[in-house]
């Protein structure tokens, strides 16, 4: 079985304006619209058109989150994943937690490839796939913007600061996703439907032997500093005057 | 410069609130056809509407407003972006929503498919129009055409391959059908041809589908020529632009034309035409006149299409409310950012001036947008929840939804088209001189909106079906009904505390109606009657929907808010109700006070005098 597992992190979605909770313990997530992380979309959409060009035989979509997290999975399967597994958590969960379960998922599911997106918009950590690809002992590439499948081998077009690198990797193997991949399918009406009736297992840490340990400690949330009344100058030399006094030249 | 930001299209807590904690849709799932449902589906096919709404609707409504409809030898070029919203539309299922299961459908309730719709028409009312009137007219062939033609375009419609039109007026027949002059000669194969002119065509014709399927209302010549009077002469014909290829011969263009391309004040993304049937322009098997079968029986044309109207007119209200509420949004945003001027007494001149929603008469103009749109959105759902009863519910139910729908439509179509209206003008003027420049957006609501008290049955109309037709039908048996609705609200916020006041000014109105009505139904001159019908139906609908207002006020007494979000939710749900009827609902005495007596003023007023 050519199994392909996606992660899906459930986040706030990419257009509401976060607020900073008063007491500065987290961001404002009540009544707040939640999505799947617009990166996961794009490696689940990546790993259906694998599916329906032949080059897999099934696409499991697995999270890490709250009951609730359900409902992105649900999308998910209403996108075309075969099935879901939630493990379910009601904390946030570290990038090396996240990998850890990952990393058993895919040992446990026997997979072929895990994409997941490069980063979370929520957290921006940016570390899951690249953890997990190192725990799990297999190649990785990041930051793909084109994917191809030859045979056991993965053909893959990064981005990277200079441009664009390809590289070729043996599966399994692990690709975190970027924007410029694809553009993910909508959820089609019928098919909301169709995925009430597929699988979804919900899990414990426990089921994966994994024991979530908190590494960081977050002190305080902050807002940016709102925009300060600029100043008008008369002339370039005076621009170049200011910025000296501010250091910045 | 602003956009049409798509987190201001809609309130999806509104929303939340009105289908489930007031309408409770979820109970809809009791019936067979929606068994299938649950909260989690209906709200998922929210979704895809809201995201298909932000992502493909949205970003095309100004340039789609610039780019106007172009006709190009004999025919009509859309804006670029307008096909693949409709597209990724079609594709999403959306078209095919309410269909059955087996249609490709979702079986999706009405009055969840009428909400997710509202999220299309907020984003770009100009490019919904056509997916709007396809799925009108899929359900009336659905409803009345023989199998065979319903085989041959149905799918493809809701494919989103062939979109549809309704043909009505004419350039002498507008709100008077009677006069439609559109000649439909029988043929000896079955068919008829069609020759006449049509105005005011939406989705007359465009690039955006393979084939364009219009409904056409035409009379049927006695055997001497002449045509049928009145509108009991008026059949219904399916005329395609693109005849079925035949015989192995290939698809032939039908003998319809575009004669031009009006050039209206909003909706620009629709291209509206003027249509010439059977000008002999082109020559389907070698003759002129535009080849057409006939759906449902002879005669009974108008009964077709008005078996859709009440759906239509919801729609329209819709359409009105969307606007409204998208401007409300934008100038809530606007209002809250954008700092000018000081609080009154401050003489101190403090560094920053203040968010424009610290002024007291800033606010006001926001609360009367919310009460105008959350109001009337809570009229359109409520409407369309109707149809849903009507078509699912118990014996009994089914009767009493129909009685209520037919009696309400009017107000669904003509309340929202007046005061979500009213709600943009508001918008622009909280915006200032920045509202009436093209940089923003709420001066496009504003002319967008400014069609719907004109199309579906304009203002007047509405009115004279209200008090002419509606609150007579079955004896008065649908007045009843919502008396029986009304008093209950009434009664059980009598008795919250604090709200007895408030009820009892509703109360006072709603009884003053029920007088005004009794008192006009007994003129025998429908001249007389007829005369003052607008304030008629003005008074009527805003005792409806302050109606609407205290429920959703009672609803908040029963709701568990989670959240502080939540508790300011509610209490500004609250906060407007209170508004709607110290503000609004006294203008009901006004309105009335032209009706028993009617006066006479506007029937004695003389041609010349003007």
């Amino acid at each position: 079985m050519r199994r392909i597992l996606v992660g899906i992190k459930r986040v706030v979605d990419y257009s509401v304006r976060v607020r900073v909770k008063p007491d500065g313990t987290g961001v404002a997530l009540d009544g707040v619209k939640m999505s799947i992380n617009p990166f996961d979309e794009i490696a689940l959409e990546e790993a259906l058109r694998m599916k329906e060009r032949g080059e897999a035989d099934e696409v499991v979509a697995m999270s890490i989150g709250p009951e609730e997290a359900q409902q992105q999975l649900r999308t998910a399967l209403a996108m075309g994943a075969d099935r879901a597994i939630l493990v379910k958590s009601d904390t946030a969960v570290e990038p090396l937690t996240a990998a850890q379960v990952f990393t058993a998922i895919a040992r446990a599911e026997d997979a072929r490839l895990v994409l997941v997106g490069k980063q979370a918009i929520d957290d921006d950590a940016n570390q899951t796939g690249q953890m997990l690809a190192a725990l799990w002992g297999r190649p990785q590439a990041t930051f793909a913007s084109k994917v191809e499948v030859l045979g056991e081998v993965l053909r893959v077009t990064r981005e990277v600061d200079a441009g664009l690198e390809t590289l070729e990797i043996d599966l399994p193997a692990v690709v975190t996703v970027d924007l410029r991949l694809n553009e993910p399918r909508y959820v089609k009406l019928p098919d909301i439907m169709k995925a009430k009736k597929k699988p979804l297992d919900v899990k414990s840490f426990a089921d994966y032997g994994v024991e979530p340990t908190e590494r960081l400690k977050v002190t305080l949330y902050v807002a940016p500093a709102t925009r300060s009344k600029g100043i008008m100058v008369k002339s370039v030399a005076e621009l170049v005057d200011v910025l000296k006094k501010k250091g910045l030249a | 410069m602003d956009g049409h930001v798509p987190a201001r299209l809609m309130s999806r807590r509104d929303l939340s609130f009105l289908l489930h904690e007031w309408l409770g849709v979820a109970a809809l799932t009791a019936r067979p056809r929606y068994a299938d449902h649950s909260r989690e589906t209906l709200d998922a096919a929210l979704d895809t509407y809201e995201r298909v709404a932000a992502e493909c609707f949205a970003p095309h409504h100004r340039a789609a407003d610039v780019d106007e409809p172009r006709l190009v030898n004999g025919e009509v070029k859309v804006h670029p972006a307008i096909g693949p919203a409709l597209q990724a539309f079609s594709d999403s299922g959306l078209m095919a929503a309410t269909q059955d299961a087996a249609r490709g459908g979702m079986q999706l309730p009405f009055v969840v498919e009428r909400a997710g719709m509202a999220w299309l028409f907020a984003a770009n009312v100009g490019t919904a129009a056509y997916p709007m009137l396809t799925i009108a007219n899929v359900n009336l062939l659905l409803a009345y055409a023989d199998p065979a033609l319903v085989e041959r375009y149905v799918p493809d419609m809701l494919a989103g391959k062939v979109f549809g039109t309704m043909c009505l007026s004419e350039p002498q027949a507008g709100s008077s059908l009677s006069d439609v002059a559109t000649r439909a000669l029988p043929q000896p194969d079955g068919t008829y041809r069609l020759h006449g002119n049509k105005m005011w065509i939406s989705a007359g014709d465009h690039d955006l589908s393979a084939n364009i399927v219009h409904l056409v209302l035409a009379k049927i010549p006695a055997a001497e020529g002449a045509l049928p009077a009145g509108t009991d002469g008026l059949s219904l014909f399916l005329v395609p632009k693109w005849l079925p290829a035949h015989g192995g011969a290939a698809a032939e263009r039908n003998d319809v034309t575009v004669a031009g391309l009006n050039h209206k004040l909003g909706y620009r993304g629709t291209a509206n035409c003027v249509l010439n049937f059977g000008e002999g322009r082109h020559t389907p098997q070698g003759q002129a006149g535009a080849v057409g079968w006939r759906v449902g029986a002879e005669g009974r044309g108008l009964a077709c299409m008005f078996h859709m109207m009440n759906e239509a007119r919801i729609g329209v209200g819709t359409g009105a409310v969307a606007l409204g509420y998208t401007g409300y949004l934008h100038a809530l945003h606007y209002a809250r950012e954008r700092r000018q001027g000081r609080p009154l007494g401050d003489r101190r001149r403090r560094e920053l001036p203040v968010p424009l929603i610290e002024h007291a008469d800033v606010r006001r103009m926001l609360l009367a947008q919310k009460a105008y749109v959350e109001g009337g959105l809570a009229l359109v759902l409520y409407c369309a929840w109707l149809v849903d009863e009507a078509a699912t519910g118990t014996e009994f139910e089914q009767d009493r939804a129909h009685q209520l729908l037919d009696l309400l439509t009017p107000i669904a179509k003509s309340w929202p088209s007046q005061w979500c209206l009213a709600a943009n003008d508001l918008a622009i003027q909280v915006y200032g001189g920045y509202g009436y420049t093209r940089d923003f957006p709420v001066e496009q609501f504003w002319r967008d909106n400014r069609l719907n008290p004109i199309h579906e049955g304009t203002h007047g109309i509405q009115a004279l079906d209200l008090l002419g037709r509606k609150v007579v039908q079955r004896g008065g048996f649908a007045f009843e009904a919502l008396r029986a609705q009304v008093t209950a609200t009434l009664d059980d916020m009598q008795r919250r505390p604090g709200w007895a006041g408030d009820t009892a000014r509703l109360r006072k109105a709603w009884d003053a109606l029920v007088e005004v009505t009794q008192t006009l139904i007994m003129i025998d001159d429908a001249a007389v009657r007829l005369a003052n019908a607008t304030p008629y139906l003005e008074a009527f609908g805003h005792v409806v929907v302050g109606w609407l207002w205290l429920e959703q006020a009672r609803v908040t007494f029963t709701a568990k808010p989670a959240n502080a979000a939540d508790e300011a939710f509610y209490a500004g749900k609250q906060q407007t109700a209170r508004w709607f009827l110290r503000w609004e609902i006294p203008k009901v005495h006004v309105w009335l006070a032209v009706l028993a007596p009617p006066d006479p003023s506007v029937l004695e007023m003389q041609d010349a005098w003007f």
